[in-house]
């Protein structure tokens, strides 16, 4: 197998605090790999560098063999990372629909002359972007609420509009945070579906959740970060039974 | 999917009724009321392309911005300046309304560039300092060399030539006299038609999604891997042009620029046509613009005879009640019409948004 994605000993603070320390791991080419850990462990913060909403303090992050920059969240997504967010991001006020095709911004490339022209290359475009965006939602199974604001739709198919939204732009990993937050067993159970079909159609995953249940079922491999640093990466079943591991969620055990 | 039906018609019937409509209204307002009515109208239309203008910064990418009117500074000095007796150039305005839409545009990247990081009340100081930077270099740029003239400004600009033939005087076609404000009315209707086609054409393309991701949710627009520096300065230079080319067309209507007419309550009346109009709305910020010309007009004109039918003599000035009268309507639409006169449909859920919001706290 080959690897998408190698993090270098990867070092964040914010001021005196050290939220991510020597963070090294590797992510394999098709592979659903799991970040887990307490509150506070660092997980969204290694999200957050790595999409480059966050600026690396120490470490390098190779991808897919290039480096990737610190910082230029847009070169990134370039590069093929695409994100969600914990409390999920959308745009409001735009149609579920439209959503999807701002994540194609960056695959497309017409410019203002363009579109006040509206040139024949950039009404073809302009329909490749829309159709694209109607298959995305079908895919996610929301085609039906395709003109619908954002807002209006359900948390589950919020969630859902969002992971839309970061397939639109094409990537190679889909990093998704903490995806079946607050959702219901039917719904979680029909992500997980969702999930795995990503895979199928050959994009790596990478997932953050707090849901063991849901993690250890769905992971390939599996690392547990605890107060910025990594204390194991493996297959689930050995994480679950990492004293390590099990120290980090219940607490050390007194003699 | 939320294009204004005015500027969309439907049917031929409708364009047709609008182009008559368009030729008719100055002749109608000039016979009726005078020419002095036509002329509002011009400066009406000057306006409604300053606020289109600011629409793009404002209403689409969501940018506040409080110093626009340095932009209409800059494309009426650069008409100043290329076509008058200042430098003894007289350029023809084919070239200086490009290059002065061109000009702006730069300034608004200018402008643009350090203000990327900031957002609402921040970048409104901002742009307020620069709006305010711009008038106070036209005001003192008459030494050591004598460049703007100072606060004196720029007179004697050449009004506009057109194949030829002066605006600047009425025209006789046929035995038939139209008065120079018509034709410059056609001159400033044919620049409005073409900005809120640049509007309209933006609103709906990839740029125009990728304005209103930002104004959205950055951080989100950021994620999706929409370059938002780029896009930010975008916005600025397109607004700052459509208000470079209004500043040029100002120039050689009005012959004579002088800093006072750029100062911090232009960009006030501009921003309050685009809020009271419907931000991001283009039907709504035409609306805005022509009646935020037209109504304290109005009142200066209306308030006098008014008071003297109704009480026998003129018990308040008319000039100081025109403004208390303007202000009062401005502040009756923002509390019945928060979210404007004629409203772009995501606004309206924006602002019915948060008044549940305001509800439930």
């Amino acid at each position: 197998m080959s690897i998408l994605l190698e993090a270098k000993q990867v070092g964040k603070r914010f001021g005196g605090v050290q939220a991510l320390k020597d963070i090294s791991l590797t992510i394999n080419k098709g592979e659903i790999y799991g970040l887990i850990g307490p509150n506070g462990a660092g997980k969204t913060t290694f999200f957050n560098v790595l999409t480059g909403l966050y600026v690396r303090d120490e470490g390098s992050l190779y991808f897919d063999g290039q480096p990737l920059p610190k910082g230029e969240p847009q070169e990134i997504a370039a590069a093929g990372i695409a994100r969600t967010f914990q409390n999920i991001r959308l745009f409001t006020h735009m149609t579920a629909l439209e959503n999807v095709m701002v994540g194609r911004h960056i695959r497309s490339k017409s410019g203002v002359i363009g579109a006040v022209l509206r040139m024949r290359t950039t009404r073809a475009e302009e329909e490749a972007i829309r159709s694209r965006g109607m298959e995305l939602l079908r895919y996610v199974g929301i085609d039906a609420r395709a003109n619908e604001m954002a807002r209006n739709l359900s948390y589950g198919d919020q969630r859902r509009l969002e992971i839309a939204r970061a397939l639109a732009t094409e990537p190679k990993l889909l990093a998704l945070d903490e995806p079946a937050a607050g959702m219901n067993a039917t719904e979680t159970v029909s992500l997980r579906a969702l999930i795995e079909s990503i895979r199928a159609d050959g994009v790596t995953v990478l997932l953050v959740e707090h849901d063991m249940k849901f993690i250890m079922g769905l992971c390939d491999r599996i690392a547990v970060l605890d107060y910025g640093q990594k204390i194991a990466e493996d297959a689930p079943d050995k994480i679950q039974r990492d004293p390590r591991v099990i120290e980090a969620y219940l607490g050390a055990s007194h003699e | 999917m939320f294009k204004p039906s005015l500027f969309k018609p439907s049917s031929r019937l409708g364009f047709c009724l609008i182009a008559a409509a368009l030729v008719l209204l100055p002749f109608v307002v000039g016979g009726v009321f005078g020419d002095t009515w036509v002329r509002v109208i011009d400066l009406a239309l000057l306006y409604i392309m300053l606020a289109l203008g600011l629409n793009i910064v404002v209403g689409y990418a969501g940018l506040l911005d409080l110093g626009y009117i340095a932009f209409f500074a800059v494309g009426a000095y650069l008409y100043a300046l290329l076509n008058s007796p200042q430098f003894g150039l007289f350029l023809p305005i084919w070239v200086i309304l490009p290059l002065g839409a061109l000009v702006a545009g730069i300034f608004g990247i200018l402008l643009g560039a350090p203000t990327l990081r900031l957002r609402g009340d921040y970048l409104a100081i901002v742009t307020l300092g620069f709006g305010e930077i711009v008038r106070i270099f036209m005001n003192n740029l008459n030494s050591p060399i004598n460049i703007t003239n100072g606060p004196q400004g720029i007179s004697g600009i050449a009004p506009f030539k057109i194949f030829g033939t002066s605006l600047s005087r009425p025209l006789e076609i046929f035995g038939f006299t139209i008065p120079s404000v018509t034709l410059y009315y056609f001159l400033f209707v044919f620049f409005a038609l073409l900005i809120i086609f640049v509007s309209l054409r933006l609103q709906d393309s990839r740029i125009g999604r990728a304005w209103v991701a930002i104004r959205e949710d950055e951080v989100a627009a950021k994620a999706c891997g929409i370059n938002t520096r780029n896009v930010k300065l975008l916005a600025f230079a397109m607004g700052a042009s459509f208000g470079g080319v209004s500043g040029g067309l100002f120039a050689g209507f009005q012959q004579f620029v002088s800093p006072e007419s750029f100062g911090l309550m232009e960009s006030v009346m501009v921003l309050c046509m685009v809020v009271m109009g419907g931000m991001g709305s283009i039907a709504g910020v035409v609306m805005g613009g022509l009646l935020l010309t037209v109504l304290p007009e109005l009142f200066r004109h209306g308030a006098g005879p008014v008071q003297k039918a109704v009480f026998g003599k003129v018990l308040v000035d008319p000039e100081s009640l025109r403004m208390l009268l303007f202000g009062l309507s401005l502040i009756a639409v923002m509390l019945y019409r928060p979210a404007g006169l004629w409203p772009e449909a995501r606004h309206k859920h924006e602002i019915a948004d948060a008044k549940e919001e305001g509800e439930k706290a």
